[in-house]
């Protein structure tokens, strides 16, 4: 138990400086950025505390919303994410996933795809509705979403093969 | 009572949700009205000092176009103190007319974002150098942005690169004013809104700030204009400009101080005051 908890701690603070480092300045085209921090969300442990992944949310998106001076914005995607986390693995791997043991670091699979599609999905269609926050910008928000998405999703996907080994 | 609790006990993450919620979700809308001071900006000690650090390695990429753009504004100036008619008047006296009331403070940025709608800069400079919001940064090509936000020894700069940004311009032939703002697209255009249709406006002519901002003075260049809608709806112009500056490339730069400003701007509200 005590070591998740450690675990988990150097995720969030290794996660949050990668993407605060390298992440935030690649500017793909321009104004892409891949926002693979939300790997801590996606990667807390399946049937732990959930209102402990709610508050470690809310301050993971905090810091970003520091660093990238803009508002509450990521806050507030993360918080969904986390909040509707359930859900989505419950779509994802069956109703009875509890009673499975979950792995989301594990060989990729078309349950493993598709919860990280949804979740990568949801956070970034937050996350850049509230950063335009007008909605005769919808297209572009769809379309950075879309690209954001791309981008993290692949970034993720190789993230997880590399810490894999780490983890057993 | 019982019930209450029992609802809470039962709700207790939904509720947390919602709390964070509420909190998160003000914390946004705050951060896009107008006029509001932010309660979270990289000007505060752990970011500004991450930041900071970041800088010190990244400074070395582009140390030779930085050094270029120093060299070139060190000639402009001493081409300026060269042509002076009389070499004996006093340093101070360099200064052109009117610029007397203006103080510069020298700076760098060590944070630039302009892929988004709403861009800041973090600068190495804050109150104890004397740093205030509402001054203007501008560098050797042209203005930056306006500070927002300032800490001990950081201040975050609202980027002309953003879309809440509004400042005064004028076309420097023909003196006509006119809005500058952003449209969000691309990082190396802002628009001229506002201008009368009266004003004789061509491709290539300098826009410089207007003289009605007691944030910048007079002058200062801006951009040069790429091209040129008319509005059919009202009886102005829509101007694209192309910026002089890189926004995407900045170094070291200058926060200006309008000594006057507080003034002219107590003045203005006593006068409103008394209509």
């Amino acid at each position: 138990m005590n070591s998740t908890l450690l675990l988990n701690s150097f995720r969030f603070v290794i996660l949050l400086a990668l993407q605060v480092v390298i992440f935030n300045n690649i500017n793909f085209l321009g104004y892409i950025n891949p926002l693979p921090y939300i790997l801590f969300i996606l990667l807390y442990p399946v049937n732990a505390n959930r209102a402990g992944l709610l508050v470690a949310s809310f301050f993971l998106g905090l810091v970003m919303d520091m660093f990238c001076n803009s508002g509450g914005v990521h806050t507030t995607a993360c918080l969904v994410l986390a909040y509707f986390r359930p859900a989505i693995f419950r779509f994802s791997f069956g109703i009875s996933y509890e009673y499975q043991t979950v792995k989301i670091a594990d060989k990729l699979s078309p349950e493993r795809f598709s919860f990280l599609l949804i979740a990568i999905v949801i956070h970034h269609f937050v996350l850049f509705l509230l950063e335009i926050f007008r909605f005769n910008f919808f297209w572009e928000i769809l379309l950075r979403t879309l690209l954001a998405t791309l981008f993290t999703l692949l970034l993720s996907i190789i993230t997880i093969y590399l810490i894999k080994p780490s983890k057993r | 009572m019982q019930q209450i609790i029992n609802f809470i006990f039962k709700n207790s993450i939904r509720l947390l949700f919602l709390l964070l919620l509420t909190i998160s979700l003000t914390l946004t809308i705050q951060s896009h009205s107008y006029h509001r001071s932010r309660f979270l900006s990289s000007a505060n000690v752990i970011t500004g000092n991450v930041y900071q650090r970041v800088n010190n390695v990244k400074e070395y990429f582009n140390l030779r176009t930085q050094n270029d753009n120093l060299a070139k504004e060190n000639a402009y100036l001493k081409q300026l103190l060269y042509n002076k008619p009389d070499t004996v008047i006093a340093s101070t006296e360099l200064i052109p007319a009117g610029y007397e009331d203006i103080k510069v403070i020298q700076s760098k940025v060590i944070n630039n974002s302009f892929n988004v709608h709403e861009n800041y800069l973090t600068i190495n400079s804050g109150s104890k150098d004397g740093v205030k919001p509402d001054m203007g940064v501008v560098n050797s090509l042209g203005i930056v942005g306006i500070v927002e936000n300032t800490s001990k020894n950081f201040a975050t700069v609202q980027s002309i690169l953003n879309v809440k940004s509004q400042i005064n311009a004028k076309i420097k032939k023909s003196n006509h004013f006119g809005s500058l703002i952003w449209n969000g697209k691309n990082v190396g255009y802002a628009q001229l809104i506002d201008v009368p249709r009266l004003a004789t406006v061509r491709k290539g002519d300098t826009i410089v700030t207007g003289g009605r901002s007691v944030i910048f003075p007079e002058n200062i260049p801006i951009g040069k204009i790429d091209r040129i809608f008319i509005d059919k709806a009202t009886n102005y112009y829509t101007i694209n400009v192309r910026l002089f500056n890189d926004m995407t490339n900045l170094g070291h730069v200058y926060v200006i101080e309008n000594v006057k400003r507080k003034e002219v701007i107590q003045l203005e509200e006593q006068t409103k005051t008394d209509e």
